[in-house]
């Protein structure tokens, strides 16, 4: 916080490019473009998108977890500070303690051989000077905050002996045992079936609400951002296409991709019949259009979408890629 | 290329040539059922051997020719398998399974592959189900081959045909399966099914690995498909609102045994099981918060295991509404209203449970008795 204003955000993503392959500085290969966003103290923004689009990449780039050839333009400010410039010391600091990630297989993050509250335990003593007894106790503590049943006894267990959503859970725990400021959760519902789902989708909003802090949450369930979000910022083919508030974008969308996205989605109380989808494909990133990206899949496709778009205010609180979107009326997920 | 040809290229032509078509619906509505399961049981060892695992347990239902019956459950609750097992893939440990009427067991190796053939399966992952080293082509006529009884030139030309009735172009048929998205590649294992003349396949979460944007696109294929040859799906998935949007009626499954069974919209709209409704209510809805129901069913804790179920009704330890009855003894499977099952001592035709907080433990013949 320092000495920002108290209304500045707490990230600030200015035009974060991410690419592979660079020679002699040149990136190669162009993942996302162009990326910018905010993320206010304790808001939680969804980022939806399809696979390829960029989300998790960017999400990653947040926390500097790119691979060794990836390449970083813009920059991400983190209370004023450019984590794209930082040093990897600088990082070590702030990962885990101001930014913490949520991984979506939790079998994979965690290690098969250290106990659980060993490796919770691990993010705080990294960042704090605690005692063996507090650290145990800290640990014990934020494993019955995440709802794990019989706490200190789990501690001492190994994540095999744990199920998927008690693991899921332990993640959460481990990433908040330093009280981030920021949480950055990958698909953090994708791999749990969907009554464990809800129970980790409540624990996040749940623990937001009460411990103030903000959460990035990558996915591309739109169900799932429509209940734990409050804004939702929808990326195609490595660019932010729409930027709003969550009820605002399932309603209301103002570009015709989140539009498409949202008629795609099979919904409960629907009569049989077709289904709706968005032909085509995302473009490759070795061959991006010129143009507006969606273009070749857009219905609403027409002059003017051959030159670049740029994010554009298309009302209060709301962005969109699209030169057409202030004349348009799009569809939503409500008919 | 561009992809919306393939997607609204008509496929009249297709359906004349095709034997497929013509032969796969001998009888209307009335008829026998496609397949008819009676107290299907599919056990395996646990790892260490000592134990059995017991998939599934119990479980009965038919399905009609050209009818899409889901199953949906969680992860554990056996709907693979039970899809395996209609395919032919998994022999029961107990129960019988009859495949238009006839029961397979007992039957030579060769008469057994012969019938198994019209009941298929497309699995989750269109990648792992397709040969990398074989073209597209290759891959289509395989199942031909091994079908025996046509020509090369027979093979080929049926496979290019199959190829064009999955809304895929005839030059992919030289590419190999890197070269396809996901979704063409399941448009090919759709493809390869056909020439079988299938009566029924199994469609085990074909869509799961699917962008959202695409789903739709194969979701209306498989839809085209059956009015055409009048196949019957075993449409499996966890995702309630496509299993919703896709059967005729839908089966419930926890821990092995059916839940529930009824029309798609009654018991999407109407569940009479508690475990049906929690499911629902579970489910993430794309919706502005004002149109969400506002407080969901929570289910507390998870699964148990298959090794060692809970006794009584299985569902007991997550049931907000268990009593000491649902430890004691396990629900009768009861048709609650017309065509619609369910296992739930609690249950009644109005609805969910009836005040299943008021009843007494003591009597235990709620409901047995209601229709």
């Amino acid at each position: 916080m320092k000495d920002m204003a108290p209304d500045s955000p707490l990230l600030r993503v200015e035009g974060l490019g991410i690419g592979f392959g660079a020679r002699r500085g040149r990136i190669a290969l162009r993942i996302t473009e162009g990326v910018s966003f905010d993320i206010a103290r304790g808001e939680r923004v969804g980022l939806v998108g399809e696979s390829g689009c960029g989300k998790t990449i960017t999400g990653l780039s947040l926390m500097r977890l790119l691979p060794g050839n990836a390449r970083i333009e813009g920059r991400i400010l983190l209370d004023g500070e450019d984590l794209a410039k930082a040093s990897p010391p600088r990082m070590r600091k702030i990962r885990g303690k101001r930014i913490a990630m949520i991984f979506q297989e939790p079998m994979s993050a965690l290690d098969p051989v250290f106990t659980i509250g060993a490796q919770i335990g691990e993010a705080l003593t990294l960042h704090e000077t605690v005692t063996r007894a507090e650290c145990r106790e800290r640990v014990v503590e934020m494993l019955a905050a995440v709802g794990i049943p019989a706490p200190e006894k789990r501690h001492d267990e190994y994540p095999h002996q744990l199920s998927g959503g008690m693991r899921q859970r332990a993640m959460i725990a481990m990433a908040l045992i330093c009280k981030p400021e920021l949480i950055v959760a990958d698909e953090p519902t994708t791999a749990l079936d969907v009554t464990i789902q809800a129970q980790i989708m409540d624990l996040l909003r749940d623990l937001s609400e009460r411990t103030g802090t903000a959460l990035l949450f990558i996915t591309h369930d739109l169900g799932v951002v429509a209940e734990t979000c409050t804004r939702m910022i929808t990326m195609y083919a490595g660019q932010v296409v729409e930027d709003a508030p969550v009820d605002a974008a399932l309603t209301r969308p103002r570009h015709p991709y989140t539009s498409g996205l949202l008629r795609s989605l099979p919904q409960l109380n629907r009569a049989r019949g077709e289904f709706a989808f968005i032909a085509g494909r995302v473009p490759s990133p070795a061959a991006m259009p010129a143009g507006c990206r969606f273009r070749s899949r857009c219905e609403l496709a027409g002059p003017g979408c051959e030159a670049p778009q740029t994010l554009e205010r298309v009302e209060e609180g709301r962005l969109a890629r699209c030169h057409r979107a202030p004349d348009l009326d799009l569809p939503g997920a409500v008919a | 290329m561009n992809p919306r040809e393939t997607l609204t290229s008509p496929r009249s032509e297709a359906s004349a040539g095709n034997v497929a078509g013509t032969a796969a619906r001998p009888e209307a509505e009335t008829a026998a059922p496609v397949i008819s399961v009676e107290d299907l049981a599919i056990a395996f060892p646990s790892l260490d051997g000592r134990e059995t695992v017991k998939a599934v347990d119990g479980v009965s239902f038919a399905i009609a020719p050209g009818e899409t019956f889901g199953i949906i459950g969680e992860s554990g609750s056996g709907k693979t398998t039970i899809g395996r097992a209609l395919a032919g893939l998994l022999p029961p440990t107990g129960g019988t399974i009859r495949y238009d009427g006839e029961d397979l067991r007992g039957m030579s190796r060769r008469d057994w592959r012969d019938r198994r053939r019209r009941y298929q399966i497309v699995f989750q992952d269109p990648n792992a189900a397709l040969d990398p080293r074989m073209t597209i082509l290759q891959s289509l006529i395989e199942p031909m081959k091994i079908a025996g009884g046509r020509s090369p030139e027979e093979m080929k030309a049926e496979a290019m045909r199959n190829l064009d009735r999955a809304g895929l172009r005839a030059e992919l048929a030289d590419r190999h399966p890197h070269e396809l998205s996901g979704g063409q590649k399941q448009r090919v294992n759709i493809a390869r099914v056909l020439p079988l003349n299938p009566r029924l396949i199994v469609c085990d979460e074909v869509v799961a690995a699917l962008d959202v944007s695409i789903r739709g696109e194969i979701l209306n294929l498989f839809a085209e498909l059956q009015r055409e040859f009048g196949i019957a799906y075993a449409f499996i998935a966890h995702d309630l609102a496509i299993v919703a949007q896709v059967s005729d009626r839908i089966a419930v499954t926890y821990l092995g045994r059916f839940m529930e069974l009824g029309p798609a919209e009654a018991v999407t709209e109407r569940p009479l099981h508690p475990y049906t409704a929690a499911l629902l209510s579970a489910e993430p809805r794309p919706l502005p918060a004002h149109l969400r129901a506002p407080r969901r069913i929570e289910l507390k804790g998870e699964i148990p295991s298959p090794v060692n179920p809970p006794s009584g009704c299985r569902f007991r330890t997550r049931c907000p509404h268990a009593q000491g009855l649902c430890a004691q003894q396990a629900p009768e499977w009861r048709e609650v209203r017309p065509g619609h099952h369910v296992a739930c001592h609690f249950a009644g035709p109005d609805g969910l449970v009836e005040h299943a907080s008021q009843q007494s433990s003591a009597k235990t013949d709620t409901g047995g008795d209601h229709r």
